[in-house]
């Protein structure tokens, strides 16, 4: 069975049915907002075993307290966060990992305050670039790659586009230190991106 | 603004927060310095380039949910 985008789905219809226990209506969730749960957990955790148990514990989560979900959000948005809740849950249970270094990745100065790097314009506009299946999911190879404490922080901001007290509150961090991570993280993702961007085949 | 400084700032920049003063000294900076200027667009490419990559209508979706999630999903649900 295909999954139905969530925009095919009647929310009201299906919200009745689940309050009333019908077991195609659990079905129907899982398999109409799965994937799309799955891709974001996975994007946060950073591996796909990691993803399935948390967009389990997810739906079960949401199962339970159906009786708290308001009608006026969207009930592929109530999911989502359910879904993102629960994964920075499990970041923060599991065996912390020693912090991975990004300084590396981040652009070098001059003693006198210039860049040490020599930057030119990408060929190609990124709207254009990314019209190409095989660079969007080189920028997600690459947006896996960053150091977990700052992959969350860029996957909250620029793609669930949380803002920074949100984020800030979700993980723990103050809101300066939020801003920090983020702004590393994108500049990482830059010189991850920049060899690729560079020079585009024809 | 040393190039240094100015990287500091991007991230106030590109969302609009930086104070008017030293905006001001941003640009003036970016008008003078390619090397800036092309960091700038890069950083604003990279978020974008993320955001698209990644975003709503990403085709990283699987097609299906894998059938073992559903099962064991339902089967879970059975015992709340």
């Amino acid at each position: 069975m295909s999954s139905a985008t969530p925009v095919d789905v009647d929310e009201a219809d299906l919200l009745a049915r689940l309050r009333a226990g019908e077991e195609s209506a659990f079905e129907q969730v899982v398999r109409t907002y799965g994937g799309r749960l799955l891709a974001v957990t996975r994007r946060i955790m950073g591996s796909d075993e990691d993803a399935r148990d948390v967009v389990q514990d997810a739906f079960l989560n949401a199962f339970k307290s159906l009786n708290r979900f308001e009608g006026n959000a969207k009930l592929s948005t109530w999911l989502h966060r359910i879904a993102v809740n629960a994964a920075l849950m499990k970041l923060r249970t599991r065996k912390r990992k020693p912090e991975q270094s990004i300084d590396t990745l981040l652009p070098a100065y001059l003693d006198d305050g210039h860049h040490e790097e020599r930057f030119q314009s990408w060929e190609e506009p990124v709207d254009k670039a990314m019209e190409r299946a095989e660079t969007r999911e080189l920028v997600r190879k690459h947006i896996d790659e960053l150091p977990e404490g700052y992959r969350t922080v860029l996957v909250l901001r620029d793609i669930e586009g949380l803002d920074t007290e949100e984020t800030a509150k979700m993980l723990g961090l103050t809101v300066n230190a939020t801003k920090i991570r983020l702004h590393r993280a994108r500049q990482a993702l830059r010189t991850l991106l920049a060899p690729h961007f560079r020079s585009v085949p024809s | 603004m040393k190039c240094r400084e100015l990287a500091e700032f991007l991230i106030d920049y590109v969302s609009g927060e930086l104070p008017e003063e030293t905006r001001v000294h941003f640009e003036l900076h970016l008008t003078r310095c390619r090397n800036c200027h092309a960091y700038l667009i890069q950083y604003e490419s990279t978020v974008k380039a993320g955001r698209i990559a990644c975003g709503e209508h990403s085709d990283e979706l699987p097609a299906d949910v894998p059938e073992d999630l559903v099962k064991a999903v339902l089967a879970a649900r059975k015992l709340i």
